[in-house]
This record gives C-alpha cells, sequence and structure tokens, in this order.
C-alpha cells in the first residue's frame, strides 16, 4: 500500500513535469515528435533510477558518516555528471543498438534538473533504498507519461493555423498549461 | 564590446528567460508571487556573477577536456554558499523556494554563461555579462511572478490591492505555463513591431 502510493502519487498527483516543473528543458525541447520523446524517457528512465540509487548510498554511507552533509548538491552533481559518463561508454560497449537508441540523450540529462531533483527529493522523503527506487522509477514513467502525451498533442499543433506570435514555443508552453489543469484532477487521490 | 550594451543586453534582446528560454525550472516553479520571483532571481543572479568571476581568472589553468566538470564544481561551490547563507538568514523564503536553491547548480543559464561567455572573455566583461544576465533573469521572474500574484491572488508584492475574488489558477500550476506563453507572445510580437 505504502508503495502503491508512492508510485501512484509520482506518476499522476505530484507529476514531475507538469506539477513540480523538474526536467523542462527536455520537455519543451525534444517532445517535436512521438518517436524522440519515446528515447528521451528511456534514457531518464535509466539514468535516474540508477542516480538515485547511487546518491543514495553516497548519501547514508559517506556524507552522513562524515558529517559532511551540507556536501550534498555538490556531490550529488559530481556523481551525476560521472555516471553520465560511464553509462556512455559501458554501453557503446556492450550493448551498441540501445546505445543508438538512447546515445544522443545522455549527454543532455546531466543538465536534467529532474534527475538531481529526485535524488534530492528523495533525501529530503527519508525514503529507504527500496522507496527510493521505487520513488525513482515511478517519477521516470511519470516523466515519461507527459513527455509522451505532450509529444502527440505538439504533432498535431504543428497541423494547426497559430496566430503569427504564438507560433512555436507559446502555444507549446499554453498547451502545457491546459494539460497540467488536467492531471490536477488527480489531486487528492491518494 | 562596449560594457553598457554588454550590461542591457540580458533584459530584453536576449533575455534569458523570454529570448533564450534558458532555466525554465525555476521560473515556472517559484513564481507564485512576485516577492519568491525576485528571491530566486537574486540567488542565481549571485551564482552567475560568482561563477563568471572565477570561470575567466581560472580559464588558462582548466584543461579543454574537463573544463564542463569543473565549472560544474565552481558554480556547484557557489550554490552551497547560497543554500548555507539563505538557510541562515531568511528560512523563510529558504522553505519555499525549497529544491530549486540547490537545483541553482542544473540551470543551463549559468553553465551556458560560463562556458559560452566567460571562458573566452576578460574579466570585466564576464562580470558585466553576469550582472547582465542575472537582472535580466531577476526582471523576467519578478515580472512573471507579479503577474501570477495579481491575477490569482489580487496582491503585488504582498499587498492586497482587491478584496474579491482572485483567478486561483493562476498561482497554480497551469497558470505558471499559460502565464509564460503568453508574455512570451506578447514579447515577440513587442520585438517584431519594433
Amino acid at each position: 500500500m505504502e508503495y502503491f502510493a508512492i508510485i501512484i502519487g509520482a506518476i499522476f498527483v505530484s507529476n514531475i513535469v507538469l506539477a513540480q516543473f523538474l526536467g523542462i528543458c527536455p520537455f519543451l525541447g525534444v517532445s517535436g515528435k512521438v518517436s524522440t520523446s519515446v528515447g528521451m524517457s528511456g534514457a531518464v528512465l535509466f539514468v535516474m533510477t540508477l542516480a538515485t540509487l547511487v546518491t543514495w548510498l553516497i548519501y547514508v554511507y559517506v556524507l552522513v558518516p562524515l558529517g559532511i552533509t551540507f556536501l550534498q548538491t555538490i556531490s550529488f552533481i559530481l556523481v551525476i555528471a560521472s555516471l553520465v559518463q560511464m553509462v556512455e561508454i559501458i554501453l557503446k560497449k556492450i550493448s551498441p543498438p540501445l546505445y543508438q537508441a538512447l546515445g544522443i540523450f545522455l549527454p543532455l540529462i546531466t543538465t536534467n534538473c529532474a534527475v538531481l531533483g529526485v535524488a534530492l527529493l528523495t533525501q529530503s522523503k527519508n525514503y529507504d533504498l527500496l522507496q527510493g527506487l521505487v520513488f525513482a522509477i515511478a517519477n521516470a514513467i511519470g516523466f515519461a507519461l507527459a513527455m509522451i502525451l505532450f509529444a502527440g498533442l505538439r504533432e498535431h499543433l504543428n497541423l494547426m493555423q497559430v496566430p503569427k506570435g504564438m507560433r512555436g514555443v507559446p502555444i507549446a508552453l499554453v498547451t502545457a498549461g491546459i494539460l497540467a489543469m488536467a492531471f490536477m484532477g488527480f489531486a487528492g487521490i491518494v | 564590446m562596449n560594457q553598457w550594451t554588454n550590461f542591457t543586453k540580458g533584459f530584453v534582446k536576449d533575455n534569458p528567460v523570454f529570448v533564450l528560454l534558458l532555466g525554465l525550472c525555476p521560473t515556472l516553479a517559484v513564481t507564485s508571487s512576485a516577492i519568491n520571483g525576485l528571491g530566486m532571481g537574486l540567488a542565481t543572479t549571485f551564482v552567475l556573477v560568482c561563477s563568471n568571476i572565477v570561470v575567466t581568472m581560472i580559464k588558462s589553468y582548466i584543461p579543454d577536456k574537463v573544463r564542463i566538470p569543473s565549472f560544474i564544481v565552481i558554480i556547484a561551490s557557489f550554490v552551497t554558499i547560497v543554500e548555507l547563507v539563505m538557510q541562515a538568514y531568511v528560512p523563510a523564503l529558504f522553505a519555499t523556494l525549497g529544491i530549486f536553491i540547490p537545483l541553482i547548480v542544473v540551470n543551463c543559464l549559468v553553465l551556458g554563461r560560463a562556458e559560452g561567455f566567460a571562458s573566452k572573455q576578460s574579466l570585466l566583461s564576464s562580470l558585466v555579462d553576469g550582472l547582465g544576465m542575472g537582472f535580466g533573469f531577476t526582471f523576467a521572474l519578478t515580472l512573471l511572478g507579479a503577474v501570477r500574484e495579481m491575477l490569482g491572488n489580487g496582491s503585488i508584492f504582498d499587498v492586497k490591492f482587491t478584496t474579491g475574488d482572485a483567478i486561483l489558477i493562476f498561482i497554480l500550476q497551469p497558470g505558471a505555463f499559460i502565464v509564460l506563453g503568453y508574455l512570451i507572445a506578447l514579447i515577440n510580437k513587442l520585438r517584431t513591431s519594433s
């Protein structure tokens, strides 16, 4: 039940993109086509889970015993940046097809605030390791849901007659606003 | 480059939020009131100016291959300073801005200026650029916060100007997207007509 609440909460009620405003850059930047947004979501799922696992271990076994939790931000971002680099190198060696699919999205993920955000939120909510992992995976699914829905909407928007000043980013933001309004309907279910 | 144009470019011509579309996460997340927008903008300005200064001073000692990680460490150090200072002196604002203070680290505006400007220019230019971009960012956040607060709460900088009901949706999440969308459209319109 507790895990169920974490999952529903992260995917629908406080959706990472539409309710918490994390990962807006990829949400607006690579949501032009459904296929690229699926690739980006896959890469985020992969890195977010791994990053939450590693940062949780570092926080509990290194930062807390040494009493240097104020170095949380700096150590987490370094871990995430090196993790992304490592994942890129390992994928290239062991699974070229997966690298082909996720490759171009990986460098972009270092500056995706959703990854660092979820790692920090896991700590501030005092989750244990398993709860943290469930939280990370659920958030990644929430990211994928928002991203793919939005990409589908934008593909249709391209065919519409939009007033000149609203073309491009402005109409995309207003559409995202309406999508966020739809997600507000989930408020209160857990 | 003329330092005055260098300073003013951040306000309208190359405004980080309205034109370059950098740093949109904090822009959308914390602007439920004008004062929150101002606080977030000033915190980011501090990090931006300090990291620009340090990056220009040590740019010739950083090997090219590890320059991005080095910049991130410099930025993260200043973010930690801001975090600790805000926690000590403005705990209420720190609590409202929450996770978005540590997330200044991954604000693409800060890294973008370090990589794209400070690592190539002189100390004075980088300082002026940091200040100009920072104030442009602060201006955008405060404007967005003010519009949302006026529509959604009927107040400005916490001063109520109406007793009637306000349109609550504007200080909730959807309002952030919608107001920013229309502000960008308005600025596009002003830029193309002038």
